[in-house]
């Protein structure tokens, strides 16, 4: 296991986009913090970071890697390695990269700047954002064998989940707004990562907005212990799911 | 050594084995003919466990191949087309290999001198030639001592000089008693190598049979113009 | 020399006009009633530390009441504590405690009945339905005490401190817990506050009624039910205080409900649901104040007119400004907005674009407020900015024509 996630992670090292993502992560969050004299806009721009970019570099690198590892997978099927653990190391590799350049882009100038709920909560969030849209990834490359196909599928997924997901509830927010729905949004909240993730930061960053009525519906769930560990587990789970799926097809395909 | 039971293989709508039976022993070199697109390929990714069949058994020294992966140890694969990862050299790819096979058995390294690779060992896999690939893919084929050597069209895009190389190492190999499966088209090629022939048409075995016999059936010296004649028999045999 | 010597002898003689009365446990006078019975006006009484438990103590005369190390005085959760019923009275240094619960007569730790000068000053009052109530009086100083309570629902527990038709009060550095309203102001005029700390009460920090010509200064309200509630009211200062983490329901920093002609300076609003609340407001200049880190910086409805929000500092809200309707009849100027986004090219500080602090998504939620739930999406954020660009639904009058490049140093 450990020599093909090494072999992986040189591999991942060596490809400068993982480079250069960390560097542009890391030139956002600095100069937005340096911007001005509070954390508010550092803040922000990384909150938008952890629930545009990061989905977005994700997905896209890791599918993209993928394609690309296709003639990796095969050598390495044709010697006596398991595919689970291909699978497995390939997994390992991407989304530990992910989430290394998630943590030093963004990461160390959130705990320099803001070592506080907030920005723990956004460091562990975002970590957990690049896991899961790595695992996506896996999901989009294994369900077709074109390469353009697949990289269009990722990035169908990703602007789901990114833009048209919200879309979709603020219309049914208004469309029923003369209902009893907030319990039903709370539900829909957890088909969509992105979404509990924003929440989850929201609570810690608009604390007070959050504490009056308007955010009480969600404070009253989200709020809770049981809430955070639900949205924690959900959140794994849409790591974990994914990436399982793919397993199965991968163990399933025809090399 | 390798037995194969009843495999059938659909891609989609398209039948690529059907109901494949066969076994190869120790000692045997096969090699496995026919035209193209006839399933060789195919029957080789499924002893590989590349490709997983959708009926039928592999056997590998008795034991089902099926979920399993220790069984590849022995073998070596030459691919027809090797896919290697771009931005590796080739140093760096027979350096991987080995740190993946993490074996601490002596390596056989004939091949890597004479195909003179190490010298060349910086380059990288995307501006190799096909031949060179082709080198690398043998190498590696023969690299760990193992017991069931399967090429596919191994000399094909060599030059004629590697292609002699190549072969006088199968032949060494033969002679330890390894069993080695071939296709190729180049049927001249095989004369001097193979003891045994199985003939594929349309994902089906028309026959496997040893050289000796299949000479003797047809009276032909020459392997070719003996599958020819064997052909040709078995297509007039509806018309009769 | 004669002149020194007359001096001499008149205040020998007003000494001994004076006296001083003691009471403690081992000394012949015990109980506290005993010594006010004795006394005469101008008397000093000082009562040795001990538990008192004489039922409701009622002070007649223009006295001086001293505890020493805290004498307890208890009320047993029967009666009234301590009665003052004389002008000129001063009450201090005493820990008086479990006054009775009873929702009709509002028995308090110390009460004051229409009078005037009186000091209560160094006590401590724990556990009574009203802490300290002053009644019709003036001129009164009530300084450095320690008001306490367990209240958990409004119906069951009285105000901190609590002043109604008076004028002329001094409120200094009290420190009130766990009541309804930690200080109660209902026709009190011409008096300060200042130097407080009211937090955690049920209701309200501060509570002004029909209370006008009034000044609270200095002041922490923190982590009421509401901040401070400003009702009916007229003509009030309010300089320099904090109000902060005040939480919840309809729970606001300062809630300016029909009050008019006042002038809200130099306060700092941190962490609370709303910082203001503003509901038929008139003629109220909002100056160099800061609003951060709180929901709403200011609710601003309607009905509000000719307010003046001018020099403030508005820092990590999760929204400045939001209002209910689309009337806009108050001017905003010069305040810093840490969510301005424009330019300053000439460099004079001065935002060359106008500021519109009414956010899309404020107007969203105040109509749906489950939209609260898609705060912050990439989605809502890019409907905001179209919306900053061309206001549709915001009105567009509803703007900070010289927003300020930088914040304010308060």
């Amino acid at each position: 296991m450990n020599r093909i996630i090494k072999i992986i992670l040189l591999d991942i090292i060596k490809n400068k986009i993982v480079l250069a993502y960390t560097f542009i992560l890391a030139i956002l969050s600095w100069s937005s913090f340096a911007l001005e004299d509070n954390s508010a806009k550092g803040l922000l721009t990384i909150l938008n970071v952890i629930l545009f970019t990061v989905p977005l570099v994700s997905i896209l690198f890791s599918t993209i890697y993928l394609y690309n590892s296709s003639e990796f997978i095969e050598l390495l099927l044709s010697q006596p390695v398991k595919r689970l653990k291909i699978w497995l190391s390939l997994f390992t590799g991407l989304s530990s990269s992910m989430v290394f350049s998630f943590f030093v882009g963004a990461g160390i100038p959130l705990l320099i700047n803001s070592p506080d709920n907030v920005g723990f909560m956004m460091i562990i969030v975002g970590c957990l954002i690049s896991v899961i849209f790595v695992a996506l990834a896996f999901l989009s490359s294994i369900l077709t064998r074109d390469k353009a196909k697949g990289i269009g599928i990722a990035i169908m997924i990703w602007l789901y989940f990114a833009l048209l997901f919200d879309g979709i509830v603020l219309f049914l927010l208004f469309q029923f707004a003369d209902y009893p729905i907030e319990n039903a949004m709370i539900g829909i909240t957890a088909l969509s990562p992105i979404d509990l993730a924003r929440i989850q930061i929201l609570l810690h960053l608009d604390v007070s907005a959050m504490m009056g009525y308007t955010g009480a519906i969600f404070k009253d769930f989200f709020g809770t212990t049981t809430g955070l560990i639900v949205s924690f587990l959900l959140l794994c789970l849409w790591a974990i799911i994914p990436f399982f799926i793919s397993l199965k097809k991968f163990n399933r395909k025809d090399l | 050594m390798i037995n194969i039971n009843d495999i059938n293989k659909k891609f989609g709508k398209l039948e690529v084995l059907k109901n494949v039976n066969l076994s190869c022993n120790k000692g045997e070199c096969i090699a496995l003919i026919g035209p193209n697109g006839c399933g060789k390929t195919t029957l080789i990714k499924s002893i590989l466990g590349m490709v997983l069949p959708d009926k039928g058994v592999i056997t590998f020294n008795g034991k089902s191949i099926h979920r399993e992966y220790l069984y590849r140890e022995k073998i070596g694969y030459m691919p027809q087309i090797g896919r290697y990862p771009d931005n590796m050299s080739i140093g760096q790819v027979i350096d991987m290999i080995k740190q993946i096979r993490n074996t601490n058995q002596e390596l056989d390294e004939d091949l890597l001198k004479a195909f003179e690779l190490e010298k060349m060992a910086d380059k990288k896999m995307r501006t190799l030639s096909g031949g060179t690939t082709q080198k690398v893919s043998a190498t590696l084929a023969f690299l760990f001592n193992p017991d069931v050597l399967i090429l596919d069209e191994p000399t094909a895009g060599l030059d004629p000089l590697a292609a002699e190389i190549l072969k006088d190492k199968i032949i060494k190999e033969k002679e330890k008693g390894k069993l080695i499966l071939i296709t190729s088209h180049l049927l001249s090629e095989l004369d001097d190598l193979i003891t045994e022939l199985i003939f594929m048409q349309e994902g089906k075995v028309l026959f496997h049979k040893k050289i000796a016999e299949l000479k003797e059936e047809t009276h032909e010296h020459k392997i070719s113009k003996a599958i020819a004649k064997i052909l040709k028999r078995t297509k007039d045999e509806p018309d009769n | 020399m004669k002149i020194i010597l007359l001096a001499y002898f008149l205040s020998l003689s007003v000494l001994c006009e004076a006296r001083i009365i003691l009471v403690g446990k081992n000394l012949p006078l015990k109980t506290i009633k005993a010594a006010i019975a004795q006394s005469t006006d101008g008397d000093t009484i000082i009562v040795s530390n001990g538990i008192y438990k004489e039922g409701r103590i009622l002070i007649n005369k223009k006295i001086v009441l001293i505890g020493k190390n805290f004498p307890v005085l208890d009320g047993q959760n029967k009666s009234e504590v301590l009665s003052v019923n004389a002008d000129n009275v001063v009450v201090k240094g005493f820990k008086i405690i479990n006054s009775g619960h009873a929702a009709l007569e509002d028995p308090c730790g110390i009460r004051v009945y229409d009078k005037s000068n009186v000091i209560i000053e160094n006590n401590i009052l724990d556990n009574n339905f009203f802490g300290i109530y002053i009644q019709n009086s003036k001129n009164c100083i009530i300084k450095n005490n320690t008001v306490k309570a367990y209240g958990e629902e409004e119906q069951l527990i009285g105000n901190g401190i609590h002043c109604w038709k008076s004028e002329n009060l001094q409120i200094i550095a009290n420190k009130i817990s766990g009541h309804r309203d930690g200080i109660y102001f209902e026709f009190v005029t011409n008096s300060v506050i200042w130097r407080n700390v009211s937090s955690g009460n049920v209701r309200y920090g501060l509570h002004f009624m029909f209370s006008n010509d009034d000044a609270y200064i200095t002041n922490i309200f923190k982590n009421n039910g509401a901040g401070v509630a400003v009702m009916f009211t007229k003509n009030v200062k309010m300089f320099n205080n904090y109000f902060e983490e005040n939480w919840g329901d309809s729970a606001y920093g300062l809630l300016l409900k029909e009050i008019a002609d006042s002038y809200i300076f130099n306060n700092r609003f941190s962490r609370n649901t709303s910082g203001i609340y503003m509901e038929g407001t008139s003629r109220i200049k909002v100056e160099k104040n800061v609003f951060k880190s709180n929901g709403w910086g200011m609710k601003i409805q309607a009905s509000c007119m000719d307010n003046e929000i001018v020099n403030n500092n508005y820092l990590k809200n999760t929204f400045d400004i939001s209002t209910n309707g689309s009337l806009v009849l108050n001017t905003f100027n010069s305040n810093y907005w840490d969510k301005y986004e424009g330019y300053d090219l000439d460099k004079n500080g001065i935002g060359d674009v106008p500021y519109h602090p009414l956010s899309l998504f404020a107007v969203l939620t105040e109509t749906n407020p489950s939209a609260m739930l898609l705060y912050r999406s990439f989605m809502i954020t890019l409907l905001d900015k179209s919306e900053k660009v061309l206001p549709s639904i915001t009105p567009d009058n509803f703007v900070d024509n010289t927003p300020l490049m930088k914040s304010l140093p308060l």
